[in-house]
């Protein structure tokens, strides 16, 4: 176990800025997952980590210790590659075992810890085969195995289910975290998949053009997600995005949909007036009787039945479309009319120039109260 | 294949045995010649049937040429040695200034070393002959002309450029990722070239080598000017069969079987590792 500390690194690769003053702690122990659009500088990272790349400023910390002048093969790391990157003319016997000769350790030691990990990942049947003759689950296994095997304090897993089927990759993400808590590292875990990120992260870092946009437990990326963008990344239905203008009554800040005021709760005065886009999770919304409080009229447009869950797409008398999600069994309307109620609560109100997600009375007031 | 109508496959093998008999031709030819005297090979009009004869072998390995003017000393055996050692050196020391080059100019990308890349590949744009004279001046001034020293170091502007493009180009094939998960595993950079890099380059290596070797072994005019009778290989050693009684031409046949069989040889030997390492699918993961 070790701690990873990046210090305002920036990567250029000629004009072009990959990473832009970035700064990152991982404590020791912790599952880090990077999550973010390709091209986000994600990978760059991990191999500035590795130290297969240079930063052109700023500096990587492993346990305490400045890694600027520390070549890869001494950083002992361990790294999973997107493609694997198997040795293609070794078995997988060699290919896993491949950290191990490099520490000279005795040929029986090195049997045992190729085994031993093979076990683990279900690939000791297939250790004296070449990759080309590995199926792409094996693959992947072998790649992970190789990383595993000497057990580095520091685990790099770029993206290492996308090149896997769907089936094999929900297989993994159940059993990758027992695997990488049985290992004990730190880890940093590249994902472009919100389920992933959200299965596998102590905390989740949210990049986007080299920059880290938000850090925080899955938990809190999704209740609060920094800005819409964000949001929309996040949850699957996709949030419900809707521009409003928030006022005040009597009760307190509400908005209105289709002329029915929805209360939020959470939110002060500071958001009145303020041009908003209102964030609605779909299962933040249910279907209610006409003459429930606060009903909203709505046309059903469509309805798209997933394993867990029903998702209805409506319309709202002025054309707006709102995704309902309910658990998959309950009873809905599936085409017609119907009504639906908001859960304030739960909704987000983010700055609709800006993106960025408006704190909440609460939020704002615990911040004041830090700041007091 | 199993698609083919009868009469698409009759043509088929009728253009292919076409093209084989096209190039075969002149080397089966030759092959008869060296089994003929001079008489018979000039014969008109000249016959396939002919009582062969290992004269012309016999005169090429005791280096004694009969000829109408009597007994003619050749150096052909010595030749072919030269070119043998020639050839081999050039290609090995081309190896190995070559292929680290190849990879560094494949991984490092540094001021300049595309420019210096082109340059090195430029000796190959300039007429052997245009640079011949000011070698020549060169090799007497530092007492090279005439040397095998020499003659290898000249040959390096035909075999290094070869090696270094081709191999470049294998390396540049190799995933970096591959070499990455090497150095991460904790192994140093020069470990990932021997048990990485290199391996994996193998076929390409191999396949340029054997280029170059064809092409210094071929050469002429280098060797024609730059090395006298000792230190010459077979193809300045084969104007010896011009004689003043008349053009040898059983000789020369015999002296290209001779001098054609190592390339050949290894070529075919090669050929198979070759085909073998290229489909090994050296860079997929």
């Amino acid at each position: 176990m070790t701690t990873l500390q990046l210090k305002n690194i920036v990567k250029r690769y000629k004009s072009q800025t990959v990473l832009d003053d970035l700064s990152l702690d991982v404590a020791d122990g912790e599952r880090l997952v990077l999550f973010g659009p390709s091209g986000a500088g994600k990978t760059v990272l991990l191999r500035l980590v590795a130290g297969v790349i240079e930063p052109d400023e700023g500096r990587v910390l492993i346990g305490g210790e400045d890694m600027s002048d520390v070549d890869a093969e001494h950083r002992g790391v361990g790294m999973a590659f997107q493609n694997f990157a198997l040795f293609p003319h070794m078995s997988a016997f060699d290919n896993i075992a491949s950290p191990l000769t490099a520490t000279r350790s005795s040929k029986e030691k090195i049997t045992a810890g190729v085994q031993k990990v093979a076990k683990l990942l279900k690939i000791d049947h297939v250790l004296t085969h070449h990759p080309k003759a590995l199926s792409n689950g094996q693959k992947q296994r072998t790649a992970l195995a190789r990383a595993l095997v000497g057990s580095p304090p520091l685990l790099l897993l770029d993206d290492p289910l996308r090149n896997v089927d769907a089936k094999l990759r929900f297989e993994m993400r159940l059993e990758l975290p027992r695997l990488l808590a049985a290992q004990g590292a730190t880890v940093v875990y590249v994902t472009q998949d919100y389920k992933e990120a959200m299965a596998l992260g102590d905390r989740i870092a949210v990049m986007a053009a080299g920059r880290i946009h938000q850090i925080g437990t899955p938990q809190e990326i999704y209740t609060a997600p920094a800005d819409i963008e964000i949001a929309r990344l996040f949850g699957d239905p996709t949030i419900n995005l809707l521009d409003v203008a928030p006022q005040r009554s009597g009760e307190g800040v509400f908005v209105e949909l289709s002329n029915i005021r929805v209360r939020l709760a959470d939110y002060g005065s500071d958001v009145v007036g303020r041009q908003c886009v209102l964030g609605l999770r779909p299962e933040a919304i249910s279907f209610v009787d006409a003459s429930a409080p606060g009903a909203i009229p709505v046309a059903v447009e469509a309805e798209t039945p997933l394993n867990e869950k029903t998702v209805t797409l409506t319309l709202t008398a002025r054309g707006r479309e709102i995704l309902v999600s309910r658990p998959a069994g309950t009873p809905g309307p599936t085409v017609g009319s119907a009504h639906i109620s908001v859960n304030g609560m739960q909704a987000l109100l983010f700055d609709r120039a800006s993106g960025a997600l408006l704190p909440r009375a609460d939020i704002a007031a615990k911040r004041n109260g830090e700041a007091a | 294949m199993d698609t083919m109508s009868p009469l698409e496959r009759t043509l088929r093998g009728l253009a292919l045995t076409l093209v084989v008999v096209f190039f075969m031709f002149p080397i089966f030819w030759i092959f008869l010649m060296s089994f003929q005297t001079n008489e018979t090979i000039l014969a008109i009009p000249p016959s396939i049937v002919f009582s062969p004869t290992l004269s012309n072998y016999a005169a090429l390995i005791t280096g004694k040429l009969q000829t109408a003017a009597g007994t003619l000393d050749i150096a052909f055996m010595s030749n072919l040695g030269n070119s043998i050692f020639l050839s081999v050196a050039s290609v090995a020391v081309s190896l190995v200034l070559g292929v680290p080059a190849a990879y560094a100019f494949a991984r490092h990308k540094f001021r300049g070393s595309e420019d210096i890349a082109f340059t090195l590949l430029s000796f190959r744009f300039a007429p052997p002959l245009l640079v011949l004279l000011p070698l020549t001046q060169y090799f007497q001034w530092l007492g090279l002309s005439n040397t095998y020293l020499g003659l290898i170091w000249v040959y390096q502007l035909i075999c290094l450029p070869l090696i270094l493009w081709i191999v470049r180009g294998y390396f540049e094939d190799i995933s970096a990722d591959v070499e990455y998960a090497y150095r991460i595993a904790g192994h140093s950079w020069f470990a990932t070239f021997r048990k990485i890099a290199l391996p994996l380059a193998g076929p390409g290596i191999a396949a340029a080598g054997l280029l170059a070797f064809i092409f210094a072994w071929n050469n002429f005019v280098f060797a024609l000017v730059l090395a006298s009778a000792d230190k010459q290989p077979v193809t300045v050693g084969a104007l010896a069969f011009v004689t003043s009684s008349g053009i040898q031409y059983g000789q020369i046949a015999a002296a290209i079987v001779l001098s054609v069989t190592p390339t050949l040889a290894l070529a075919l030997y090669a050929q198979r590792y070759l085909v073998e390492g290229l489909s090994l699918g050296a860079v997929k993961g």
